[in-house]
C-alpha cells in the first residue's frame, strides 16, 4: 500500500524536526523520499499533529503475573467489556485487559509498540503466546535476571564472561530482549521470607550484595552489547526514604558509563523517589533524583505515573507486594517462580484525598518537569501498577498544561498539596518534548533502530492527532488536547490505516523482537555443563526450556555481537 | 401506573435491566413496548415477552410499576433504580435490585439469589424467601452494599451480606452459612436461627441473631452480655452475648447471640 501524509505538522525529535510542515510518504511498511503521487492514497493532515507511532517502554501486557491478576479480578472484567464488531474482537478488562483488547486500546491512542517488562523466564513460552494475541503492537519481553540462581553463582565468583554466555543463551532460549532486573537480591530473600534493605545488605546463602548483581550484570550488558541497558526495578520501591537506594543505585555503575549512551534505566521512579522515614512523613525525592539525572547521562528512567482510578498492582517484586497487602487489606496473589523470581498481585485504588496517593501523584510530574532533557525521562505509568495505560492522554495534559495540573491539584489532599513542589513549576512540555518523551526517546534507549522516527527507511508506523497548535493552544485547551490523544485521528502501522478517528478499522499482526546475541563457542560450552543442574533444580530439563523461533508466530531477531 | 404480564412461561434467563421506575418514567407506552430486553441469547422487545399496560391512576406521585405472574427467570430488575416503586406479584428472579440508589421493590413471592447485589440505597421487601448472596457485590469485587434497607419476611441462604459497608438488613426467618462474611459496617438482624461461620472475617459492622447458631468461630472473643440492643430507636430485647471479632482480620465486628435460645454457649461466660 502506497500512502502519502500531506501537510501535517510533523513532529519528529530523532530527526530533529519541530512542528514542520513536511509530507511523508510510505511504501511497502517503510517511509521513503518520494512515491508514484497518483497511485498513492492521500490523507490530508493539514489540521492535524503527525508523530512517529508511540513506544510504551514499560508495560505489564502479557505474561504469568497478567493471566493471575484476570483470574483475580472478576470485578475487573465486570466493569469494562468491549463486544465485538466487524473487524474487532471482544474483550474485557479495565485495568488488565485481555490482549485483543490491549491491542485496540493502544492503536486507539496512536501507540503501536509495546514492551512488557517482567517475563520468568521459565513462563516465556507463554508469555510470547500472549504477544502473540495481541494484535497490531510491536512488542518485546524481557526476562527476570536479577534473581536468578546461575546468574547470582556466576557474579558472586567473578565469572563476567561466563555469566554474560548465560545471559545469551538465556536471551536466545526465552526470546527476550533486555536484561530486567527486580530488587535484585531481595526475591531470592523473599524465597525465605526476607528482604535485602540496601544496596550492601548481603543476600543470603550467596555471599553477594545487590551493588554487585547491578554492577555484574550492567557490566554482562555491556560485554554481550545488547540494544537496551539494564532495566531496573530498584531494591526497598515503595518504601518512605527509599530514594537514597536509587541514588545509589544509579551512582554505582556510574564508572561504567562510556559515551552519553544511558547504561541503566531506572523504571516507574515514582516508585523509588519517596522521602521520609514513614508513611506519615512521606515526602517527594523527586528533587534529588532530578538533580542528580541533570547532571548525570548514564541514566534514563520512566514516570511511572499515578492517575487517581482503581487499579490492580502487580510486580515480580514479592516483598513489596506482600507489604501493598497489608496495608490496603485487599486480596493478594503471592508467586514463586522456582529459582528464578517471586511474584505478588493486588487491587489497589488511588485516592485524591489519600495523602500518601498525592504526594506519589506529585512525584511522578515533578521527575518528568524537573529533568531538563526529555530524552531522560519517559511516559509511562508502569501500566497498571499506578494507572492504566489508557490514562495516558490525561498525562500528556498535565505535562503540556499548568492549568490541567493546577486543576487537579485543587482537587487532592490538602497536605499533600501544600508540600508539593508542582505548584511552582511552570513549565509546560510542547509537542516536541511530548513527541520525544512518549516515542523517540523510548526507541532510542530500547535501541530500536526503525522505530520512534519518521526518517527515511523507518518502519510506517504514525500516529496523527486532531489537534491544531497553531490555533489551539494546548496549555488552555487541556480536554481538547486529551480527546485528541485519546482518539487519534490516524495510526498507521506497517503502512496500514489502523485506526481511524478512535476507532479500530483493521487489525493487523504486530512482531515479536528478540535478541540473539553471538558469543565465542568455548563460552557455549560452559552454559551447557549446566545441564546437571537443571536436573537437580528445574521442573524442566535444559533441552526442553530453550522456546524454539518456530513457536512465534511473528518473530524479529535482532543479531548482536558479543565482546567474548 | 405500568401493569407488566408474562406473556408465556419462561424457560430460560431473561435479563430486563430496562424495567426500572428510572426508564419507565421518561417514556411513553408507545416508547417502552420497544425496549431491548435478551432472552437467553436472543435480543427481545419487551412487549414480546411481556404485556405492557399504562393506567392513568396516581394515589400518590410515585411511579409504580406493577408485575405480575412468575418471574423467577427475569434478572435484573430494577437494575440502578433510583425512585419509584416496584411490586412483583409473585417469585422474581436474581440480581433483583442490583446496584439500586432509591426508591422501593417489594415482591409478594420468594426472590433468588444476589438480591440487592450492591446496594447503595432504597428499600427492598420479599414476602417470601431469598437465595444466596443477599446484597453481595460480585465476585471478586469488596464493593457490597452500601446503604439501604432490605427485609425479607422469609429466609435467607448463604453468605447474606457479604462485603456489606453499610444499610441495614432484617431477615425474619433462618440463613445459611457465612452471614455477614467479610463485613465492613451497617447490620444485620436475624430473627431465626444461622448456620455455622456467622461473621467471617468481618471487620466492623454488627450482626444480631436472636434465634439458634451452632457455634461461634474461634476467631471470635467474647466481650460482655448485653440486655438488648439498639437499631435506630428501635429495641431489641436481649439478653445478648456479645463477641468481638474476626480476630484474624484485627476486626472490630460485633456478634450479638441470643442467650436465651443458645444455652450451649454458656460456656463462654466463665471467660468474662
Amino acid at each position: 500500500m502506497t500512502l502519502m501524509i500531506k501537510n501535517g505538522l510533523v513532529y519528529d525529535p530523532l530527526n530533529g524536526i519541530d512542528g514542520e510542515r513536511v509530507d511523508i510518504f510510505i511504501q511497502d511498511g517503510k517511509i521513503v523520499d518520494k512515491v508514484d503521487e497518483r497511485k498513492a492514497k492521500t490523507i490530508d493532515a493539514s489540521e492535524m499533529v503527525v508523530m512517529p507511532g508511540g513506544v510504551d517502554i514499560h508495560t505489564h501486557i502479557a505474561g504469568a503475573e497478567v493471566n493471575n491478576a484476570r483470574l483475580l479480578r472478576p470485578e475487573d472484567h465486570f466493569r469494562d467489556v468491549e463486544a465485538k464488531t466487524n473487524i474487532t474482537r471482544s474483550g474485557v478488562g479495565h485495568s488488565v485487559p485481555s490482549t485483543f483488547i490491549t491491542g485496540y486500546r493502544y492503536t486507539r491512542m496512536g501507540y503501536t509498540t509495546a514492551i512488557t517488562p517482567s517475563m520468568p523466564p521459565l513462563l516465556a513460552r507463554h508469555t510470547h503466546e500472549e504477544l502473540d494475541d495481541t494484535p497490531i503492537l510491536d512488542k518485546a519481553a524481557f526476562p527476570l535476571l536479577g534473581d536468578s540462581w546461575f546468574v547470582l553463582e556466576h557474579l558472586r565468583d567473578n565469572m563476567i564472561e561466563e555469566c554474560a554466555a548465560f545471559v545469551a543463551w538465556m536471551m536466545r532460549a526465552t526470546k527476550g530482549y533486555a536484561v530486567k532486573l527486580v530488587n535484585p537480591g531481595g526475591l531470592e530473600a523473599w524465597g525465605f521470607g526476607g528482604n535485602v534493605r540496601n544496596i550492601d545488605d548481603q543476600v543470603p546463602y550467596f555471599n553477594i550484595t545487590p551493588r554487585e548483581i547491578i554492577r555484574g550484570l550492567c557490566k554482562v550488558n555491556q560485554i554481550l552489547h545488547l540494544p537496551h541497558s539494564i532495566h531496573i526495578h530498584t531494591n526497598n520501591l515503595g518504601k518512605p526514604g527509599n530514594y537514597v537506594t536509587a541514588l545509589e543505585t544509579m551512582k554505582c555503575v556510574e564508572d561504567l558509563a562510556a559515551g552519553d549512551k544511558p547504561i541503566i534505566h531506572v523504571t516507574h521512579c515514582q516508585f523509588s523517589s519517596f522521602k521520609g522515614h514513614d508513611w506519615r512523613t512521606l515526602e517527594s525525592g523527586a528533587e534529588e533524583i532530578t538533580r542528580y539525572v541533570n547532571r548525570h547521562s548514564h541514566v534514563s528512567l520512566d514516570m511511572g505515573q499515578v492517575v487517581f482510578t482503581d487499579t490492580t498492582t502487580m510486580t515480580a517484586d514479592g516483598p513489596f507486594q506482600y507489604i501493598l497487602h497489608q496495608l490496603s487489606g485487599n486480596k493478594w496473589v503471592n508467586g514463586d517462580v522456582e529459582t528464578e523470581t517471586s511474584a505478588g498481585i493486588v487491587p489497589f485504588t488511588y485516592h485524591r484525598k489519600s495523602y500518601v496517593h498525592a504526594v506519589q501523584w506529585s512525584i511522578g510530574l515533578e521527575l518528568a518537569l524537573l529533568i531538563d532533557d526529555p530524552w531522560k525521562v519517559f511516559l509511562t505509568t508502569d501500566h497498571p501498577n499506578a494507572a492504566p495505560f489508557t490514562t495516558y492522554p490525561r498525562i500528556i495534559s498535565w505535562l503540556m498544561s499548568k492549568a490541567a495540573r493546577d486543576r487537579t491539584m485543587k482537587r487532592i489532599n490538602k497536605r499533600a498539596r501544600s508540600k508539593s513542589l508542582l505548584g511552582s513549576i511552570s513549565r509546560e512540555y510542547s509537542f516536541y518534548e511530548i513527541a520525544t518523551v512518549t516515542r523517540a526517546g523510548q526507541a532510542r534507549v530500547l535501541g530500536l533502530k526503525d522505530k520512534g522516527h519518521l526518517g527515511v527507511g523507518a518502519d510506517a508506523d504514525i500516529s496523527i492527532y486532531n489537534f491544531n497548535p497553531e490555533k489551539v493552544d494546548p496549555s488552555g485547551k487541556f480536554i481538547t488536547l486529551r480527546k485528541a490523544f485519546e482518539d487519534a485521528a490516524y495510526t498507521i502501522k506497517d503502512g496500514q490505516i489502523v485506526a481511524k478517528d478512535g476507532e479500530v478499522v483493521k487489525s493487523v499482526n504486530g512482531k515479536t523482537f528478540w535478541v540473539n546475541p553471538e558469543v565465542s563457542q568455548n563460552l557455549t560450552k560452559s552454559v551447557t555443563d549446566l545441564k546437571e543442574r537443571f536436573q537437580e533444580y528445574y521442573t524442566v530439563q535444559f533441552e526442553n526450556y530453550p522456546i524454539p523461533e518456530s513457536h512465534l508466530a511473528y518473530p524479529s531477531s535482532i543479531q548482536v555481537k558479543a565482546e567474548v | 401506573m405500568f401493569i407488566l404480564k408474562p406473556k408465556r412461561n419462561f424457560r430460560i434467563p431473561i435479563e430486563t435491566e430496562c424495567i426500572t421506575c428510572d426508564v419507565f418514567s421518561e417514556k411513553s407506552l408507545e416508547q417502552i413496548k420497544p425496549l431491548l430486553i435478551w432472552e437467553g441469547n436472543k435480543q427481545r422487545k419487551l412487549d414480546e415477552l411481556f404485556e405492557v399496560e399504562h393506567i392513568n391512576k396516581t394515589e400518590d406521585d410515585e411511579i409504580l410499576i406493577k408485575i405480575s405472574g412468575d418471574l423467577s427467570k427475569v434478572k435484573k430488575i430494577g437494575h440502578e433504580m433510583t425512585c419509584g416503586k416496584i411490586i412483583i406479584e409473585g417469585n422474581a428472579g436474581s440480581h433483583l435490585g442490583e446496584n439500586m440508589r432509591g426508591g422501593s421493590i417489594i415482591v409478594r413471592g420468594d426472590a433468588g439469589s444476589w438480591l440487592g447485589s450492591s446496594i447503595k440505597g432504597g428499600r427492598i421487601e420479599i414476602m417470601g424467601n431469598a437465595g444466596d448472596y443477599v446484597a453481595s457485590p460480585y465476585r471478586g469485587s469488596s464493593e457490597g452494599m452500601r446503604g439501604g434497607e432490605i427485609i425479607i419476611h422469609g429466609n435467607a441462604g448463604n453468605e447474606a451480606g457479604n462485603f456489606m459497608r453499610g444499610g441495614f438488613m432484617r431477615i425474619e426467618g433462618n440463613v445459611s452459612q457465612f452471614l455477614g462474611i467479610h463485613m465492613r459496617d451497617g447490620t444485620i438482624l436475624v430473627d431465626g436461627n444461622s448456620d455455622r461461620r456467622v461473621g467471617a472475617e468481618m471487620v466492623n459492622g454488627r450482626i444480631i441473631v436472636r434465634g439458634y447458631v451452632p457455634e461461634i468461630l474461634p476467631t471470635f472473643t467474647i466481650e460482655d452480655i448485653r440486655p438488648s440492643v439498639k437499631i435506630d430507636s428501635e429495641k431489641i430485647d436481649g439478653p445478648f452475648y456479645r463477641f468481638i471479632g474476626d480476630l484474624t482480620e484485627n476486626g472490630e465486628g460485633k456478634l450479638y447471640i441470643s442467650k436465651i435460645s443458645n444455652p450451649h454457649l454458656s460456656f463462654y461466660e466463665e471467660h468474662l
